[in-house]
């Protein structure tokens, strides 16, 4: 009895989800009268500004990650080995970025590094792109050191830590070596999020007024009747693609399989 | 000159004094081992050589160097833990050239190094395997090779053999002791097992409450034991109190018998002293040599196979014994009558 109920609840459950995506493709697909085709496909992927929006995003979503990775499991590492008692503070500031809407970021970056300021990033093209990429890395923030923290809680930070520098390795050698390649399904896990994190992101590109592949949907689903939804079809096929990706890389990596 | 040589050594943590006043002088090749109930201050002092921890005051000189301000990564030492801490993303032979590798060896020198660690532990054919997929012994011994590997000055184990089983501590005690003495390696080995102490080391420090208590070889450590807490610490053993009748001749009487000790008393006549046995040292059967006798009751027969270990009541004082099995004469069951008997040399004055 019980197992035909969660049969039922499970059920209704993809129903629920699977629906309005069906629905949603379906009519992505009715752009030629008449018969099903992927002509709102072909347009979309064809379109020029399709693709230098997406690869801007890509490249910026890269960029985002290495920072990223860079700034969180130095952080998360020496946090763990050196603060732990400092651990609540940093993960409540990691939180942050979830609280404070990225409308409010934009416009205090804005205000702080604009033309007539010290520091004039918003000048050029390169700045902006810098500024965006730091307002990228601060979303992604609760996502990577997350992810990082909880890959670095499976090792023996302290010990291992001290099995390297007993043979000899300094702080780089370690974090490269032997911290970061043992963390890394979580970090890989923190880098996909962001990836999907920045591909979506509308608020700061439209604000900071960047070429990127938010406003282009934005701009896309105001004007056009069926390409949007192809493009959402694209856009939640590149985020399973992604999940998929962690599934693999973790599947991949031989030494973790044991653990698993 | 001594190879390695730690001076006055202090730290503290807070207001807490962990290790007092130690100093430690250290042959190059020689095994010594830190013995001391947890707490004693003996994995402060490994890691304060190891540079873990930095002393409060004291020196730590190592060929000559004083390498009491060196980071850790620049003393050339080899460190072996309990938990083993194989770098779990490095292959075996990959976490035992790992050090040469971060000292910019040639790859062709880092190989056959890894190939001569790994035949000394005979794992030869492991090198491309993960840590995960040895058993804790072997892995121990990627983690020995690995610390052994760099040609370190020192080598540093911290309870190696504590997280394994029983059988394989006991092989891998005396492979350790056979590497040991075989690369001439000056080592340092703390443990809280009286047995491995012993059993391993040139020298013993038995250490408690952060000093020293003694340093000696095994034997001199057993037999000799300079104070109480050593006494009590390494080995079993019964206490009596006797009265001290002639000092300097030694005499003393314990309940009515009265017997003249190995050595003189400096204690005055009249006082009462502490002594100690063995349980080696109580027989059940009577010897010329054994001069001294209690009457008492068999209360708890243990037979381990080959000792048996008796306890018995000798006027309200439990005393344990332990006698070699021999095939044509059982035990004495429990609540026989028997007559102990003790060669008065062999008891141990406790100060």
């Amino acid at each position: 009895m019980t197992r035909i109920l969660s049969w039922a609840a499970l059920i209704l459950g993809l129903l629920y989800f699977f629906l309005p995506l069906a629905g949603m493709v379906e009519f992505s697909m009715k752009m030629r009268r008449g018969v099903y085709s992927f002509d709102a496909y072909a347009t979309v992927l064809g379109d020029q500004q399709f693709q230098e929006t997406f690869g801007y995003s890509t490249m910026m979503a890269l960029a985002t990650i290495v920072f990223g990775v860079l700034l969180v499991v130095p952080t998360a590492y020496l946090v763990r080995l050196k603060l732990p008692q400092a651990r609540p503070y940093i993960e409540f500031v990691t939180l942050l970025p979830l609280v404070i809407p990225a409308i409010v970021i934009v416009f205090g970056y804005i205000r702080l590094y604009n033309t007539s300021s010290w520091l004039p990033l918003t000048g050029t093209p390169m700045g902006t792109n810098l500024l965006l990429m730091m307002g990228y890395s601060a979303l992604a923030l609760p996502y990577m050191y997350r992810a990082v923290d909880t890959g670095l809680r499976t090792i023996d930070v302290g010990t291992l830590t001290e099995a390297a520098q007993s043979l000899g390795a300094g702080w780089v050698t370690i974090l490269a070596r032997v911290i970061l390649p043992n963390v890394l399904v979580a970090v890989l896990s923190g880098a996909f999020l962001t990836f999907a994190i920045v591909i979506g992101e509308f608020t700061m590109a439209a604000l900071l007024n960047r070429p990127a592949f938010g406003p282009y949907m934005q701009v896309l689903g105001a004007n056009r009747a069926y390409e949007p939804p192809a493009l959402a079809a694209i856009a939640f096929v590149i985020t399973w693609a992604c999940m998929g990706l962690i599934q693999l890389v973790t599947r991949f990596t031989k030494y973790t399989r044991a653990q698993n | 000159m001594s190879y390695l040589e730690i001076r006055q050594l202090e730290k503290s943590f807070g207001a807490n004094r962990v290790v007092k006043d130690f100093s430690l002088q250290i042959e190059k090749g020689e095994f010594i081992s830190l013995l001391g109930p947890s707490g004693c201050g003996k994995t402060t002092v490994l890691r304060m050589v190891a540079g873990f921890e930095t002393p409060s005051a004291g020196a730590i000189v190592i060929d000559g160097q004083d390498v009491t301000d060196l980071r850790p990564n620049q003393r050339n030492i080899g460190m072996v833990f309990q938990s083993y801490a194989l770098f779990p993303n490095l292959t075996v032979a990959q976490n035992v050239g790992f050090g040469l590798k971060v000292a910019g060896k040639p790859r062709a020198e880092i190989e056959q190094s890894v190939q001569e660690m790994l035949d000394l532990i005979g794992l030869s054919a492991f090198g491309g395997r993960f840590p995960f997929q040895l058993s804790g012994g072997q892995q121990q011994r990627v983690a020995l090779a690995r610390a052994l590997a760099v040609r370190p000055r020192v080598l540093l184990l911290d309870e190696p053999l504590s997280a394994l089983d029983a059988k394989i501590r006991v092989s891998l005690r005396a492979e350790i002791r056979e590497i040991q003495k075989r690369m001439g390696i000056t080592t340092l080995f703390v443990t809280h097992d009286q047995e491995e102490a012993l059993s391993m080391s040139d020298r013993v420090v038995v250490m408690n409450g952060g000093i020293a208590e003694q340093v000696g070889e095994p034997f001199q450590i057993y037999n000799r034991p300079a104070t109480k807490f050593v006494a009590d610490f390494v080995g079993t053993l019964n206490t009596f109190e006797a009265v001290v009748q002639a000092p300097e001749t030694g005499q003393v009487t314990l309940g009515d018998t009265r017997f003249a000790l190995a050595q003189p008393v400096t204690a005055a006549r009249g006082q009462t002293i502490a002594l100690a046995l063995r349980p080696e040292a109580v027989h059940l059967t009577a010897h010329p040599s054994r001069d001294v006798t209690l009457a008492a009751t068999i209360t708890e027969v243990a037979f381990m196979g080959s000792v048996i270990r008796i306890k018995a009541d000798a006027g309200g004082r439990t005393v344990s014994l332990d006698m070699f099995n021999h095939p044509h004469s059982p035990p004495p069951p429990v609540a026989a009558k028997v007559t102990l008997n003790i060669a008065s040399g062999d008891f141990i004055q406790l100060n």
